[in-house]
């Protein structure tokens, strides 16, 4: 496997720490990652809402990049940069449309096979890493931390497109946490819009739309949200105290990037992961984890002892029988 | 030969752009031609006279006419030369209306291709030979397979016809899906007590052999003669002594056995009879569940039982029967919606299918008649209905609608409000497709009387919040997203042909579209019939179908069966393939590629050779172009008749 990495412009800015504790944890995974020399724009907003042939020619030159480096698979982070590199594959399967980026490249790609695969880093980690080689691999579970894992809206749709997991109820995500220790909580809104980029011009619209994602996990005993895209991140983190909690707001919700937390079952140092960069504390679902493990630890030592108790009991009383029978 | 030449004029539909008399000027040159003209309307009854006339007068042995498509009038003109006295195989026919005049304007390009069709049609008829038809016996007994309202309809049809009826049934009781409605629409009355009577009707004719919890093994023979092995399946419990008491399930203590028939809705004993009225009813055990297969001990049932009936080793057993036709009624299956995540892909309890929703409404059913969530028994308030699950969605390879199921889904919405006054129901739909006798009038009903909210719109999906389930949808009138809190969500799952349907499709020798539905051998003209011979099909199995209908292609394919038995006698289409023993070489290769299994093998002074059965041949022709030696030939199209008609065309 020769992986390309495609780390998108926000990897750059907005979400520096996802990108680095992508890297590091494919670092302490083995994955080596090979960069995209002069690597662009994928072709995303506004490019593609605009022209189709424009926004699949930025896409293509950079998977053509890939492939001159000599890799077989893109793997990109992000999941807008992922629906537009994948988008823009599936439509150059069409002759017409090939040729008409071809047009619009120095470099084209000659036929559709040129181009390499395109995947999302948590498809690679699940399916080409697998679970059983990271679970093999932890060294800090994430005993008593439960979660909520969000995948977004576009991470799997459209499915004759994204070709990963269920369109509607993924699980990839949910598999890794759980082999990575944590406890994942039912989270029926997996897929369900954060309110994407209205967050510029509607405001209101992300308020409901994370609000109701926020409230839910909440709802559900999570300890944090799990995310695997830059914009859910900032909608649900950053955002957080614009949002409308349904029935009134009751914590503070910790938003983690699964790489975040996989760098952190993987030991690698919380600094290489940029944990510092989220709004809402991240501490504060560590510490529910902690209370969460004592307090089960209590629990079973008070259950242990009350069947010590009874076993005494009886004991004593069987003996006293005995007694008396004697 | 003395051949005649008539070409028709179809009054202007082929004289308005054909030079008919032309034509029929230029056939008088052709190879054995003596007599020909042209003729107004050849198929009316002066134009069959002078057809008639002409043969008598110029003693002509054989007859072409140049009119329209051999498939409404060929037998019309064989009747015709018949009458005269020429066999009725003498007889040729061009079709110079849809394939001249109909589709070319150029009256001389239209005469000359009309003059050439002509012409290929003499080069045949020289050839032609006279044809006579085989009559044989037929067994006057027809096999069933299916007892749902389809199966069951037919079978008393054919029962009350005065012929014998095999009845084979896979599970072990007959009435199919019907048996487990609450009412039907759109008279909502109730379903067991109109199927009930009929279910007890089959048990107690005496034409009707009833082999529950039993499947078509194999099927041979053709039309009046085949031969059916039918594998009755172990049901550990000896029929001829059961009574149906149900003491046995009172006392079996393994009471988490599947319950197939209420749905899976809960769970039953090990030894069951599914429901009170089942036809036959008695107990079966199943071994998946039963303490004494899967533990090795218990035989609790074998202790009550008062009869002794039990049989904890009783084994399959094949039995053969042979029917002369058989009616398939083998009905459809239910979409498996956990493949829609969106709808929570089973992991809700509280979302059900339909059919689960008609055993909650049913007094018979599992809850008694009381509705009750499957989660905590509680009588929902809120129902949410959402139509079209697994029917016209290409996504999931479903692109037909069911046709049912708006029709059922107003009737449990009504049914709703009747059991529960202060509930509120909301059906979520794509169209309302109630074509039928008083359909229409009855989900106006639903709406208007019942005040069922119809939402026109998709579902998007569900989600628990607390103990309801958040439906979130589109209102396409309005033009918004509508989320409606429920305490139950009952989804109208599409129909899908029957597990097995293409399977017994292969046995059966018929065909089966893409969704495993079989193929009636005419969509609108023979609607029961199959390509197959003496194979009839009946209610949901050749596509889904409400009951009205369903009972309706029972007494049809009834009516085909008691036709087709009427005659002593049948006769068989002497246009069938024959092999000249003197060129084949037993290859084999027409037995393995006949698709109706119509050639088998016989020795012939110490060498194989094939022979064609002639009862199962169809005709098609198939093996004519696989044999190597040119040895089997399909009469009446033969290489050599062929050939003539390219001849005629390529080279003259
Ligand atoms: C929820 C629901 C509600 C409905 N309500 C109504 C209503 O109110 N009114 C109405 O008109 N219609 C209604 N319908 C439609 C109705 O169920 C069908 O029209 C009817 O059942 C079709 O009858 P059938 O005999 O063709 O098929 P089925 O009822 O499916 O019977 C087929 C029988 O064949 C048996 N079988 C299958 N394969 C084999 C095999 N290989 N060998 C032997 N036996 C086999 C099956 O076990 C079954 O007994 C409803 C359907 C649903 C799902
Ligand atoms: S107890 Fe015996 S007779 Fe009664 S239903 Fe059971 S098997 Fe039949
Ligand atoms: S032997 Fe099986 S069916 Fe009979 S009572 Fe025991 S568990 Fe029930
Ligand atoms: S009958 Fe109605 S509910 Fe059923 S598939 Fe057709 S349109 Fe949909
Ligand atoms: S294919 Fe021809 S030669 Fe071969 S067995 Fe059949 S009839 Fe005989």
């Amino acid at each position: 496997m020769n992986l390309a990495y495609y780390p998108g412009c926000s990897g750059l800015g907005t979400s520096r720490e996802y990108e680095r504790s992508t890297r590091a944890a494919c670092t302490a995974l083995g994955v080596k990652l090979t960069d995209i020399p002069d690597w662009s724009c994928c072709g995303s907003t506004p490019a593609h809402a605009l022209e189709h042939a424009l926004s699949g020619a930025l896409s293509a030159r950079n998977l053509v990049g890939a492939a001159k480096v000599g890799c077989d698979t893109v793997a990109t982070p992000c999941p807008s940069c992922l629906s537009n590199l994948k988008t823009a594959r599936h439509r150059m399967a069409d002759d017409g449309f090939r040729a008409k980026v071809g047009r619009l490249l120095d470099q084209p790609a000659e036929k559709l096979a040129d181009l390499p695969d395109v995947q999302s880093v948590l498809e690679t980690l699940v399916t080409r890493v697998g679970l059983d080689a990271i679970r093999a691999k932890v060294r800090q579970p994430l005993a008593g931390l439960r979660v909520a894992p969000y995948y977004g809206c576009i991470m799997t749709r459209p499915a004759d497109v994204m070709r990963f997991d269920d369109p509607e109820n993924p699980t990839s995500m949910d598999d890794l946490l759980t082999a990575l220790g944590a406890e994942v909580v039912p989270f029926p809104y997996k897929v369900e819009c954060c309110g994407a980029s209205y967050g510029v011009t509607r405001r209101d619209i992300v308020a409901r739309l994370s609000g109701r994602l926020l409230g839910a996990a909440r709802d559900a005993g999570a300890h944090a949200v799990v995310v695997a895209c830059p914009l859910c991140q900032m909608n649900l983190d950053l955002r957080q105290t614009q949002v409308e909690w349904p029935g009134g707001r009751a914590v503070d919700m910790p938003v983690f990037y699964f790489t975040q937390l996989l760098g952190r079952a993987l030991g690698v140092p919380d600094a290489e992961l940029g944990l510092e960069q989220l709004c809402v504390d991240p501490a504060i679902a560590f510490r529910r984890a902690a209370q969460a493990v004592a307090a089960r630890q209590a629990e079973e030592a008070a259950l242990a002892a009350k069947a010590a108790a009874k076993a005494a009991q009886a004991k004593q009383a069987a003996s006293a029988n005995e007694g008396g029978r004697a | 030969m003395r051949i005649g030449v008539f070409v028709c004029h179809c009054g202007s539909n082929i004289g308005g752009t054909v030079d008919v008399p032309g034509v029929a000027q230029v056939a008088r040159a052709y190879p054995d031609v003596v007599f020909s003209s042209d003729t107004m309307y050849a198929c009316s009854e002066p134009g069959q006279a002078a057809i008639v006339d002409a043969i008598r007068e110029h003693a002509l042995d054989g007859v072409v006419v140049a009119s329209c498509t051999p498939r409404m009038h060929e037998p019309t003109f064989r009747r015709t030369v018949e009458r005269a006295g020429l066999n009725r195989y003498m007889f040729e026919m061009a079709n110079i209306r849809e394939h001249v005049s109909w589709i070319g304007k150029d009256r001389e390009a239209n005469s000359n291709k009309a003059a050439e069709l002509v012409r290929m049609a003499v080069e045949k008829l020289r050839l032609n030979a006279p044809l006579y038809p085989k009559s044989f016996d037929v067994t006057k007994r027809v096999l069933v397979i299916g007892g749902g309202v389809a199966g069951i309809q037919a079978a008393l049809d054919c029962a009350d016809g005065g012929i014998e009826v095999v009845l084979v049934e896979r599970e072990s009781t007959i009435g199919g899906k019907m048996a487990k409605l609450d009412k039907t629409f759109p008279t909502v009355d109730c379903s067991s007590c109109i199927l009930g009577p009929k279910m007890v009707d089959v048990s107690q004719h005496p034409n009707i052999r009833l082999y529950a919890h039993a499947e078509v093994e194999k099927i041979g023979g053709y039309v009046g003669n085949f031969k059916v092995d039918v594998r009755r399946k172990a049901t550990y419990v000896d029929w001829e002594l059961c009574t149906g008491c149900g003491l046995c399930m009172e006392k079996c203590p393994s009471k988490k056995s599947p319950d197939a028939f209420n749905e899976h809705v809960g769970v039953t004993t090990s030894i069951n009879i599914p429901f009170p009225q089942a036809i036959p009813k008695k107990a079966i055990i199943d071994p998946t569940s039963c303490r004494q297969f899967v533990k090795g001990k218990c035989g609790v049932c074998a202790k009550v039982c008062p009869t002794g009936a039990i049989r904890y080793d009783m084994e399959d057993q094949v039995v053969t029967e042979e029917v002369g036709a058989i009616i398939t009624a083998t009905g459809y299956d239910l979409f498996d919606y956990t493949r829609y995540a969106e709808y929570g892909g089973g992991r809700y309890p509280d979302v059900i299918t339909s059919l689960q929703y008609e055993r909650l409404l049913s007094a018979s059913g599992p809850t008694g008649g009381h509705v009750k969530r499957p989660s905590d028994g509680k009588e929902p308030k809120t129902v949410v209905f959402i139509q079209c699950v697994g029917s016209r969605d290409r996504s999931v390879d479903r692109p037909y609608c069911s046709g049912f199921c708006c029709m059922y889904t107003a009737k449990q919405a009504v049914l709703t409000k009747d059991h529960i006054p202060d509930s509120r129901s909301y059906v979520f739909y794509m169209d309302i497709r109630a074509n039928g006798k008083m359909y229409e009038e009855f989900t106006r009903r639903a709406m208007e009387e019942y005040g069922v909210q119809y939402v026109r719109g998709r579902v998007s999906m569900i989600v628990p919040q607390g103990d309801k389930y958040l439906v979130r949808g589109v209102d396409t009138l309005l033009g918004e997203q509508v989320e409606v809190p429920a305490d139950l969500v009952v989804l109208a799952v599409g129909a899908e042909s029957s597990h097995g349907a293409p399977q017994l499709a292969e046995k059966l020798r018929i065909s089966y579209d893409n969704y495993g539905f079989f193929m009636e051998s005419h969509c609108k003209l023979r609607p029961v019939e199959t390509n197959t011979a003496g194979v009839y099909l009946a209610g949901a199995c050749q596509g889904p179908k409400d009951i009205p209908s369903s009972v309706g292609q029972g007494s049809a394919a009834a009516a085909k069966v008691l036709g087709l038995f009427s005659r002593g006698r049948l006769e068989s289409d002497p246009q069938i393939s024959q092999v000249d023993v003197r060129r084949c070489v037993g290859c084999g290769k027409c037995i393995t590629t006949c698709p109706y299994g119509a050639i088998e093998w016989m020795e012939l002074r110490g060498e194989m050779k094939a022979r064609v059965i002639e009862t199962v041949c169809q005709g098609c022709g198939i093996c004519t172009v696989t044999c190597p030696q040119g040895a089997i030939q399909l009469q009446h199209f033969t290489d050599n008749q062929i050939l003539a008609e390219v001849n005629a065309l390529c080279l003259s």
